[in-house]
């Protein structure tokens, strides 16, 4: 065991001496804390973590957060998350949940929302046959480490037929307290057949501050069910994230799943969805921007099980300075799925010579009645495009600022909720056009 | 759609006949005994055998590659003979003293040997198990300083070639199967063509396997000095035996400035019978490296072999270099396939382009995986990929592993792929128009096939069209 798994192994003896917890959760926590120490941190000759070295976790070892109290600090972070102020809200500072800053009761009849603290005591049964059932803890490291840790973390349940009245944005605060800690956030998501919901979790902290945000999410997407999904990540420059998101599709559902991703030194973003009932489709998009010296990764599986279903994909990186970003998408088609539909698409800007791009977009087909495509480019700006615009009278400068927003814009059109693709076009255009 | 394409899917394979012959054929089993063995019967320099135990020892540390996309039991290596030669054989003799037996089986093979110098167009190196049986036009050849013999010919007679270029690149350190060859090769050709000289005719080699319990371990080297050019062609079978046999072969392309090398290959090795008995793992690694202003063109159809490992690579080390992989991959029954390319660029303004086709049918695994390179020197760098698959049946499956690494802005990177399914419109369409099914199916890949096809000399375009039929027979119904 490494010296690293070793203090984790301590503080997960610490965590355990404390009461509280089910039966059930200690024996789950307890069997992912096994497969983490037995799996430990992945290295690059695992294919999944190929271009993408945890060596800056790995080398760390993080504290769990222990008395961290609220702060002055939550009304800026809170101003800086793009959304609206009109939408249902749940707070987290530090992984603690903060009900002074949450609402949650405007989401309507039939929507039920609660922390996972509250969920345990309150409706057991329902998440004991839940959580960690998507989730592999069994198989990727840091599911298991999420899981072996999990603190706090949001349980959503929509019922039968019911559309959420609102939007529900998950705030993930982070202040000065929780330097060197790390933070394990969960959301467990169960939508009933026909239900529907929108849910943006943002993550923000204060900057300068150095911690690790592992979070995990698992989704049941009930026969006809729609779930709107959009990741916010804008955490520090110093911060490291993995974040993983599982969901599983029932008949005729629908998902749909954006990523943005600006902050973070090494940030890595995993959406995994199972197409499990016929006719369910699946749209994974997202956009990363970086420079300096940061590292942003994603990581989409698409797994075509029922026959009939639909995916698509379209991300796209633009990346200056020395940063690298990474995109690995696989799509497997199971012999039962015919008919299927997929399509995946991977576009790279490279603003600067030293930036780099490592991407693999993968297709394993075993079922012959299918149509599955996917691109990838890397490349720079187009100087004709910036010559056209040149020519009529723009200046060099701006050219390529419109050009590089215009690059960002076709994903991000694909944001349903108008204050968020607002907001993040927002963003995307001064990030471009600032002096 | 049925008997027809029953009767075509399940055609037998013609090439899997044995020829009796006297072999000097070694024990099984592998050491350093068996290297220094090979070695003096071949009557080899002291360096070559240095390196070749070089190559053991670091094969030793090495451990067998499973991460392809491919299932295969792990291959006891103790079990294999490591080398087998006709008796008849003697060093450096004529052709008109070469084994009739022998003469026989390229005959049966469609490579005939003694006629050859008659058709004007390909000098063919004939390789048995082993050794190298004949090379033929030699004389033609010489006239204009191209060398082209058999490897362990040119050892003997162009030493300091050999030396120089051997392992520049792949080391033998390269793979697992690469440490393996570099250690045991039996024999392969050599084909040195001086600076500014258009090779005027096509080289080829003809590789057969003939003993059982035998794997084949031949080696490649082709120079193409500056301003140069050459075109080889490499064809290759063997019999139908139960026991898979293995097949690790090297291939080294050097072109040095300006010069321009094509490689096409049509493999053809036995791929088993239709439940996976017996069969040819073919394991190969061939690379090319293009300095300044030079081009390496590799184009393969891959019909054969129970299971293909195979990745022609260039490194496009000098500036405005060009490499070129155009492949048709057809797997069927329980063939798997695991093929593609690797470009690395590393001079400026270098070019590649990469199209590929797989087609699976029956129960086979047919992956394409390539990697494109692009370092921080190679500016202004430019690749095309293209791969497509096409599914015939719904037991198969194909696959796309592509890698790329891009560190260099001002290059442009593309890649494009799609799998489907043949097009039951086409085919019904083709049916409306009096053609039978197994027609439309050949016609429908043909065109499928048709950019990797145009890039094949004229003799090996028709092969290939043919062979591409005999694999696909039966595969629908």
């Amino acid at each position: 065991m490494s010296a690293a798994l070793a203090k984790y192994a301590e503080a997960f003896a610490a965590a355990e001496a404390a009461p509280g917890s089910p039966a059930w959760l200690a024996e789950l926590r307890k069997a992912a804390h096994a497969e983490f120490n037995s799996i430990g941190f992945p290295t690059t000759r695992n294919e999944n973590w190929h271009y993408t070295s945890v060596t800056p976790i790995a080398e760390r070892t993080f504290r769990p957060l222990k008395g961290a109290q609220s702060s002055a600090a939550i009304g800026g972070l809170i101003e800086r998350a793009v959304g609206d102020a009109s939408w249902a809200r749940a707070v987290f500072l530090n992984g603690q949940f903060e009900p002074s800053h949450s609402s949650l009761a405007s989401l309507g009849r039939g929507v039920r929302v609660s922390t996972l603290t509250a969920a345990l005591a309150e409706q057991p049964d329902f998440v004991s046959a839940h959580l960690g059932k998507l989730a592999a803890w069994n198989a990727q490291a840091f599911t298991a480490f999420n899981t072996a840790f999990v603190q706090d973390g949001l349980v959503v349940r929509v019922a039968r037929g019911v559309k959420a009245e609102m939007p529900l944005h998950v705030l993930h605060l982070v202040d000065k307290q929780a330097a060197g800690c790390m933070i394990h956030p969960r959301l467990l998501v169960v939508l009933e057949p026909s239900a529907e919901l929108t849910v943006v979790e943002s993550y923000i902290s204060e900057r300068g501050v150095e911690y690790f945000t592992n979070g995990v999410g698992e989704a049941t997407l009930g026969d006809g069910a729609r779930f709107y999904h959009c990741k916010v990540q804008r955490e520090s420059r110093e911060a490291f994230h993995v974040g993983t998101l599982q969901a599983t599709q029932g008949r005729d559902s629908l998902f749909h799943s954006f990523s943005y991703a600006s902050g973070g030194a090494l940030s890595r973003t995993n959406t995994y969805t199972r197409l499990a009932g016929q006719g369910a489709e699946v749209r994974l998009n997202g956009l990363y921007l970086i420079d300096g010296a940061q590292h942003a990764d994603h990581q989409t599986i698409v797994e075509h099980i029922a026959p009939g279903c639909a995916s698509r994909e379209l991300y796209k990186g633009i990346l200056d300075g020395e940063s690298h970003g990474v995109f690995n998408g696989k799509v497997y088609v199971e012999p039962e799925a015919q008919q299927t539909d997929g399509k995946q698409t991977n576009h790279a800007l490279l603003l600067s010579p030293t930036a780099r791009v490592d991407t693999k977009p993968q297709l394993e087909i075993f079922a012959d009645d299918v149509k599955c495509t996917h691109g990838a480019t890397v490349g720079r700006l187009d100087d004709i495009a910036l010559f056209y615009l040149k020519s009529r009278g723009m200046g060099a400068d701006h050219a390529r600022a419109v050009l590089t927003y215009a690059f960002a814009a076709e994903v991000l059109e694909t944001v349903e909720l108008d204050e968020l693709r607002d907001g993040l076009e927002k963003i995307a255009f001064e990030r471009f056009t600032r002096a | 759609m049925s008997s027809p394409i029953d009767t075509l899917v399940n055609r037998e394979y013609q090439y899997g006949f044995v020829t009796e012959v006297q072999s000097d054929t070694l024990a099984p089993g592998l050491n350093e005994d068996v290297i220094r063995l090979i070695s003096s019967k071949k009557q080899e320099p002291e360096w070559l055998l240095d390196w070749r135990l070089k190559a053991y020892r670091r094969w030793l540390t090495m451990t067998e590659p499973h991460w392809g996309n491919v299932k295969f039991d792990p291959i006891d290596y103790q079990a294999q003979r490591y080398y087998s030669a006709p008796t008849s054989v003697k060093p450096k003799q004529s052709l008109d003293e070469v084994d009739p037996e022998l003469l026989d089986t390229y005959k049966k093979l469609g490579i005939s040997l003694t006629e050859q110098k008659l058709l004007a167009g390909v000098a063919v190196d004939a390789v048995f198990d082993s050794v190298s049986v004949g090379t033929t036009m030699k004389e033609e050849l010489s006239r204009y300083g191209i060398i082209f013999c058999s490897f362990n010919e040119a050892v003997h007679n162009h030493p300091d070639l050999v030396q120089k270029y051997l392992g520049s690149v792949v080391p033998y350190s390269d793979n697992f199967f690469a440490a393996l060859n570099s250690a045991v090769f039996g024999d392969g050709s050599f084909c040195y063509v001086p600076k500014g000289v258009h090779c005027p005719i096509e080289l080829s080699t003809y590789f057969r396997i003939n003993a059982a319990e035998t794997g084949q371990f031949e080696r490649t080297l082709i120079v193409a000095d500056e301003g140069s050019y050459v075109s080889y062609l490499e064809g290759c079978t063997a019999p139908k035996r139960s026991t898979h046999q293995l097949h690790a072969a090297i291939v080294e392309i050097v072109a040095l400035d300006n010069a321009q090398v094509k490689y096409s290959t049509v493999q053809n090795w036995y791929a088993g019978d239709k439940d996976g008995r017996g069969g040819i793992f073919n394991f190969v690694t061939k690379r090319a490296k293009a300095f300044a202003n030079a081009k390496v063109s590799w184009t393969q159809v891959e019909t054969g072999s129970a299971i293909t490992w195979k990745y022609p690579s260039v490194i496009l080390q000098g500036d405005n270099s060009t490499g070129e992989f155009y492949s048709v991959a057809v797997t069927n029954h329980k063939q798997q396939a695991d093929t593609g390319t690797k470009m690395i660029h590393r001079g400026r303004n270098t070019k590649s382009t990469i199209i590929s086709k797989g087609i699976s049918a029956g129960d086979s695994q047919n992956s394409y995986r390539g990697r494109v390179q692009v370092l921080p020197r190679a500016e202004g760098a430019r690749n095309y990929t293209q791969c497509d698959s096409m599914l015939i049946g719904n037991r198969c499956g194909a696959h796309t592993f592509p890698y790329i690494e891009v560190a260099n802005n001002s290059s442009t990177t593309e890649h494009e792929a799609s799998t489907s399914k043949i097009g039951e419109d086409q085919i019904f369409y083709c049916k409306a128009r009096g053609l039978n099914a197994e027609h439309a199916i050949s016609l429908i890949v043909s065109g499928f096939c048709k950019e990797v096809f145009k890039e094949l000399p004229m003799e090996f375009a028709l092969e290939a069209q043919a062979l591409l039929g005999i694999t696909l027979e039966g595969s629908v119904g």
